[in-house]
């Protein structure tokens, strides 16, 4: 399966953005070439991104990543000094934030205090001017979609966090905007309700067709609400592309680490036949993996945890790496150990929780294995 | 450990005591102002209610409440703490708003403007104002030199010239919270706003007044009492022919020795300021919760 994949090991040629006058057609939104900078922090540097019709895109990225720049120039709030924003084939780079018809959850909700629930809900159908019994008519509707029927006449410090985010949800999507923008929404709540909201938005999106941008710095959020996802970084897009393209054909190290948990080995291509590639990675130890890379490139092969298998050397000699468990965690649906080779290299490996299996000890000589189809290899510059 | 807890815990006996020990050590911190408080102000205004009832009888409230001149005064100071008042939050809202949008280096100059008049002494400031708004005064000349006017204007010894001395001296106590309750104001609240269509003006009338309302009922309730009250700057700049309260209470005590009429006086212009401050209190309340 990895073999076939379109373009494997080379980032270039990944189904990246969506480049391309084709694609552009079908775009919703179109980010080309965007530029703001703070001082000398260059916050977004040369964006592109193009977000089709009804799709949920996440915009992943650490702290200083530029996705909120980016949110903010999306919703008008600031204006980049290059490039262009398009929303449904109008180029609105410069249209105040109030004729963008976006809806926009804050990350604190920016809920309006001395407003009730209704009133906060009801207050951009005002503000295009709709008649009383309209308004009355959706206002109702929106709150039942975020099931808070019998709370609208409390004000926003008498609702529970959770309840405060459903209302900053009904209000951005109550006057059916073109597209919907997600700031870190679930930040402040906890675990549980956190996982529950997650859902509920990604249902009441695909239920309403909304195109929508959602931000975060929380990978395993990104990879369970999204349709596609973006990593960011220096105020660039590193990758775009489906969840599990990202998690497990990452582009380069910086997404391959950001997303998930890796074992990243670097070395340059050795040999390659019919489809494999051996890798030397120094230390005199050879890796096999599926990949066509020419001999001699220097490339990086991800394995992530999940993908090791503690193993004995009956199966053959392929891949194997033996070394001592130096740390082992217990995190309920698995097992985390930190291993350290006989080389001096170090591995993460998970192992299943399952009945009648041991998990391996700390202290304890250990040998890892994997498929060469369970790593996946990408060039490095 | 377990001790620990247990203090920290407020339910706790042992929790109990140390807060109530807690609270007795601040409460007796403001023994001494509480102190002050009772001997120069409390026992004063007690003994002067005293004096005004006059072994019983209420004659000298009947005369401050049934006789047009005092009624008419009484008027005139709450009209004029009025005009003072709205004339004082017209100015001052924008001044506030600049302070509180500019940038902070600004803002602190401008702090030093607004705050500035008050380290200066009432006096000087009430009699520069005389210089500026007499008959031969700044102002007129520059107005009849501008060839504005061909006579000078009266501004002095009326009721224009009272509430521009009242304005200049109360406006600090009007910036300020409006300042303060402006520079609380979430911006974000704003953004959103903006991002759900609403045009300026109606981000302001919809969510920046009624965010910001509370600080202008603060400004208003503390110029206004202070205006009741005032007394230098009417004397003053209204050279005798306006006639505010507590110029008539100086008068009563200082020219008639009645003091138990100025006592009648001021314990009706008491009452009056309590009334006037419970029922807005009541009314802000309200309109806080319902504004929208």
């Amino acid at each position: 399966m990895h073999a076939s994949a379109p373009g494997r090991g080379n980032p270039r040629e990944l189904p990246l953005a969506d480049r391309g006058p084709s694609d552009r057609a079908s775009s919703w939104l179109v980010i080309e070439g965007v530029r703001k900078h703070y001082g000398a922090v260059q916050a977004l540097n040369g964006v592109a991104l193009a977000v089709r019709s009804g799709e949920l895109l996440t915009i992943l990225g650490p702290s200083g990543s530029g996705k909120t720049t980016l949110l903010k120039v999306i919703a008008g709030f600031e204006m980049p000094e290059a490039g262009n924003v398009l929303l449904g084939g109008e180029d609105i780079t410069t249209m105040p934030p109030a004729r963008r018809n976006i809806g926009m959850v804050f990350q604190n909700y920016a809920l309006f205090p001395h407003m009730t629930a209704r009133e906060n809900i009801a207050f951009p159908l005002e503000m295009r001017g709709k008649a009383r019994t309209e308004i009355e008519r959706d206002v109702v509707r929106a709150l039942d979609l975020v099931a808070l029927g019998g709370l609208g006449d409390r004000f926003p410090r008498q609702l529970s966090g959770g309840q405060q985010q459903r209302v900053a949800l009904a209000r951005a999507i109550v006057f059916s905007p073109q597209l919907l923008l997600l700031d870190e929404p679930f930040g402040a709540l906890d675990r549980k309700l956190r996982e529950a909201m997650q859902l509920e938005v990604r249902r009441l999106q695909q239920r309403l067709g909304l195109t929508t941008i959602f931000i975060t710095h929380d990978q395993e959020e990104a990879l369970v609400i999204s349709d596609r996802v973006a990593v960011m970084r220096g105020g660039a897009i590193e990758q775009a592309g489906r969840p599990p393209e990202i998690y497990e054909r990452p582009a380069n190290s910086f997404v391959a680490e950001f997303v998930g948990e890796s074992n990243l080995l670097l070395g340059s291509v050795a040999t390659r036949r019919d489809g494999y590639v051996e890798i030397a990675i120094g230390d005199g130890t050879e890796i096999l993996a599926a990949g066509d890379e020419p001999a001699g490139t220097r490339v990086a092969v991800l394995v992530r945890p999940e993908r090791l298998r503690a193993s004995d050397a009956a199966e053959g000699t392929a891949n194997l790496f033996r070394g001592r468990v130096l740390e082992s965690v217990y995190v309920g649906n698995s097992h985390k150990h930190r291993i350290r080779l006989d080389g001096g290299r170090e591995l993460l490996l998970r192992t299943p929780v399952l009945a009648g299996q041991r998990a391996p000890a700390v202290g304890e000589s250990i040998a890892v294995r994997f498929a060469p189809e369970d790593a996946h290899l990408f060039r490095q510059e | 450990m377990a001790a620990v807890q247990e203090i920290g815990r407020p339910g706790s006996r042992r929790g109990a005591r140390v807060e109530r020990r807690r609270q007795a050590l601040i409460a007796s911190l403001s023994v001494p102002a509480l102190v002050l408080l009772l001997v120069l102000f409390a026992f004063p205004v007690l003994r002067l209610m005293e004096l005004s009832l006059d072994a019983g009888s209420l004659q000298w409230y009947q005369k401050a409440l049934s006789e047009n001149l005092y009624l008419q005064v009484f008027w005139a100071t709450f009209r004029i703490a009025a005009i003072v008042t709205l004339a004082s939050f017209l100015l001052s809202y924008p001044v506030a708003y600049l302070l509180a949008t500019t940038s902070d280096a600004w803002a602190s100059l401008g702090f030093v403007f607004i705050v500035l008049p008050l380290w200066t002494s009432i006096l000087v400031r009430t009699y520069a104002w005389m210089v500026l708004l007499g008959r031969n005064g700044v102002l007129n000349r520059i107005l009849i030199d501008l060839g504005v006017m061909d006579q000078p204007i009266a501004f002095l010894y009326n009721e224009v010239g009272v509430v521009i001395g009242m304005v200049h001296v109360l406006m600090p106590y009007m910036v300020l919270p409006i300042y303060s309750a402006m520079k609380r104001v979430d911006p974000t609240l704003i953004q959103a706003a903006e991002g759900l269509g609403a045009p300026g003006w109606r981000i302001f009338q919809r969510i920046f007044l009624p965010l910001t309302a509370q600080g202008i009922y603060a400004g208003c309730v503390l110029v206004f009492i202070l205006s009741l009250g005032f007394f230098i700057t009417p004397a003053l700049l209204g050279g005798g022919r306006v006639v505010m309260i507590a110029v008539l209470i100086e008068q009563q005590v200082r020219e008639t020795l009645n003091w138990e009429f100025a006592g009648a006086l001021a314990t009706v212009l008491l009452a009056a300021t309590l009334v006037i401050y419970s029922l807005t209190r009541g009314l802000m309340r309200q309109s806080v919760e319902e504004s929208a």
